[in-house]
């Protein structure tokens, strides 16, 4: 009989304490971060604090105030993937990403209003209401979504970063995905075709640990390391600890470098930890993994916490202004839903506009669009 | 006028382009190097180069996908599917993100590609390469399907698609590439969502795509001498966006319809023209609508089956003098 690996509480190592390492951080005398001025570093502080607080607001707005539907899959506890990679891009630089996508959205620049008014299905919303939380799009920042198919995404990117080379500017694409898009066969082209056509794209697994509710250990064969994929394709990768923002920041330009320099493709896993479920609606999430588990990270690796003590220990922060800026916070996202709450639903007749370039334009081809009877 | 084969008036629809527009480019299996594996890229590696007629791996997914993320940035990438039955590998990057990026963005983002490349059976190779799969690519709103029947179409409609603004999936024949037609030597573009009156006839309207066009043309001359019957064929040329209109009208005028397509029947493209037909020229009709499909099996390998399987003259001709 086939032996499958069996559900396994704990499979995710939570417990190294990470605290010292990261205010002691080796990686904050890289140059990018080195660079940092204190309000930089601030706003990257702000950025992460603003991302947990939307969230928090909307799992309440979803959970208690029943104004949100579907699907809510929250990013608390990976904040400084996003804020610390998209921190370092310049003008070029691409950001496409999954399901999992506030994070990546408000780091990127987009307003709280209309994230949460797109969580609320509302015609203020980024997509007007038509994505909804997994298909946030703004592509006057370079950020193309918001993708909701596990590792749709990942040959999108390539085509993002393609372009940059073929236009011969000086650009990349980040590509984000999550530790259970490594087994889907879109990345695998995806990797192959970044190596063979030298496609200056960064894929970034963002290794939380959990496929939905199915370890790491229970969905891939070979766990060394993720990343170590890239060999099978001739191309970079690294490790990186997800809660140490300026080991991200520092890991991610390296691989911007060569993307820009080079012209080449970097794999690199990030590892980091979700504390809520795969979504608000994940009925299992306490089931997979132990509570401990869960508390643990958070005692020992919380991204926000860590990055406070750090700047706390290097005189740019007091526990005043970090209050001040949590406040702000809070005050901002409860507004956003204020404004999701009283915006207006969108108009029945929106639902036919943004199909067609064509029809949006009023330049209709002579033929009709739709199949849509009159009742 | 001078004449072209439907291959070579794809191939100077797409040089027109490339040599027009610096953000057209043309990638596939076996495009550059080899020519191209039925020949359409025949000689344009050589005139355009690698940077815009590329060989991709047996990659569908990857590079299918690669080309819809490029064309959000606005590059027009020009995708040959080998067959298009291969579409299904590339599924999930044709149908869920180029059909719906522009209404999930609220109309941000576009995705310029086309996806061209032979939708057809007929040629004894079998279930897996013998697919039509128009009706089904029809149904997802986003998207855009053509099939063009001539070398005049094939050109007319390629210009069309790669400057049109949204995904236009091509399906093309490989029966039709060494086909002769006339192609005037001035451009021209065929605008996409007209049909074509292809020939005028008053007691009976064939409706019809790609290579059926032809073969109910044939059919026609054959009910005019044997039968005296006048026979309009009406080739829809895409069936997405449709040419309502266009059908409506030629039915209007000879108040019988049959439908041909190589599509098997169920919830085939002759399913929605007869509804559309049935719930708007309803009072026109003298006869029930009748549809002339594949039939409804995979496709079969063995040749003398596979002749009978999809539509040929002789079955047209049966079908059109069954209409009542």
């Amino acid at each position: 009989m086939f032996k499958m690996p069996t559900l396994d509480v704990k499979t995710k190592d939570t417990k190294k304490s990470a605290d010292v390492a990261v205010v002691n951080s080796v990686h904050a005398n890289a140059p990018v971060n080195k660079a940092l001025k204190s309000e930089d570093k601030i706003r990257l502080l702000r950025d992460m604090i603003r991302i947990r607080r939307f969230e928090e607001r909307s799992m309440k707005s979803y959970a208690q105030e029943n104004k949100i539907g579907g699907f809510l899959h929250l990013y608390i506890g990976q904040e400084a993937v996003a804020v610390g990679s998209i921190s370092v891009c310049g003008k070029h630089d691409h950001v496409i990403t999954t399901y999992r996508d506030h994070g990546h959205a408000l780091a990127v620049g987009m307003g709280m209003d209309e994230c949460m008014a797109e969580l609320y299905g509302k015609a203020t919303g980024c997509s007007k209401g038509k994505g909804g939380s997994m298909h946030f799009f703004a592509p006057d920042k370079n950020f193309w979504g918001g993708h909701g198919i596990v590792g749709g995404q990942t040959p999108l990117g390539l085509g993002l970063a393609y372009y940059q080379k073929y236009k011969g500017l000086k650009g990349s694409c980040l590509c984000y995905l999550g530790d259970g898009a490594v087994n889907q066969g879109a990345f695998h082209e995806s990797l192959n075709l970044a190596s063979l056509w030298s496609i200056p794209v960064i894929y970034i697994i963002e290794n939380n640990g959990y496929s939905m509710g199915t370890s790491e250990a229970r969905s891939s064969a070979f766990r060394e390391s993720l990343a170590k994929r890239a060999e099978g394709y001739d191309m970079d990768w690294d490790v990186c600890m997800g809660h140490d923002i300026y080991e991200v920041r520092a890991k991610i330009k390296e691989a911007l470098d060569r993307a820009h320099e080079d012209s080449r493709p970097t794999l690199l896993e990030i590892d980091t930890y979700r504390y809520e479920g795969h979504s608000v609606a994940d009925a299992n999430r306490k089931k997979y993994r132990s509570p401990e588990e869960i508390e643990n990270y958070k005692q020992t690796k919380d991204p926000i916490q860590l990055f406070k003590k750090r700047l706390i220990s290097e005189g740019v922060l007091t526990e005043e202004a970090y209050e001040v800026i949590d406040q702000e916070a809070k005050a901002e996202a409860n507004a956003s839903a204020a404004f999701a709450d009283a915006s207006p639903w969108p108009a029945p007749e929106s639902m036919m506009e943004d199909i067609y370039w064509e029809v949006d334009h009023g330049r209709t081809s002579q033929g009709t669009l739709f199949f849509n009877d009159e009742e | 006028m001078r004449k072209l084969s439907y291959r070579e008036a794809l191939r100077e629809g797409m040089s027109e382009e490339i040599e027009r527009d610096e953000n057209v480019v043309i990638m596939g299996e076996e495009v550059a190097q080899y020519n191209g594996a039925y020949k359409v890229t025949e000689g344009m590696w050589a005139k355009y180069g690698d940077k815009r007629i590329a060989d991709t791996p047996i990659s569908e997914a990857g590079f299918i996908g690669m080309g819809i993320g490029a064309s959000m940035l606005g590059l027009r990438p020009v995708m040959e599917l080998m067959f298009y039955s291969f579409a299904y590998v590339a599924w999930d990057q044709m149908i869920n993100n180029a059909s719906a990026i522009r209404y999930m963005s609220g109309g941000k983002i576009n995705c310029p590609i086309v996806i061209r490349g032979p939708a057809n059976g007929g040629t004894n190779v079998g279930a897996t390469h013998s697919h039509t799969p128009e009706n089904a690519i029809a149904n997802v709103p986003g998207l855009k399907v053509v099939c063009p029947a001539t070398a005049y179409d094939a050109k007319g409609l390629i210009k069309s698609a790669i400057r049109d603004n949204d995904p236009v999936y091509f399906m093309e024949n490989t029966l039709l590439y060494g086909e002769m037609g006339e192609v005037p030597e001035e451009e021209y573009l065929v605008p996409i969502g007209k049909a074509d009156v292809k020939r005028e006839g008053k007691d009976l309207t064939i409706i019809s795509h790609g290579r059926c066009v032809i073969l109910a043309l044939k059919a026609a001359e054959l009910l005019q001498a044997e039968h005296d019957l006048e026979v309009e064929v009406v080739d829809l040329r895409s069936i997405r966006p449709l040419d309502e209109e266009a059908i409506l009208e030629s039915v209007r005028k000879t108040h019988r319809a049959l439908v041909v397509e190589e599509n098997k029947p169920f919830c085939g493209v002759g399913a929605q023209i007869s509804h559309l037909i049935q719930s708007r020229a309803f009072d026109d009709l003298d006869a029930p609508i009748k549809r002339l499909s594949a039939i409804d099996a995979p496709a079969i390998y063995s040749d003398p089956l596979e002749k009978i399987q999809i539509p040929n003259v002789d079955r047209i001709v049966r079908a059109a003098l069954n209409v009542g």
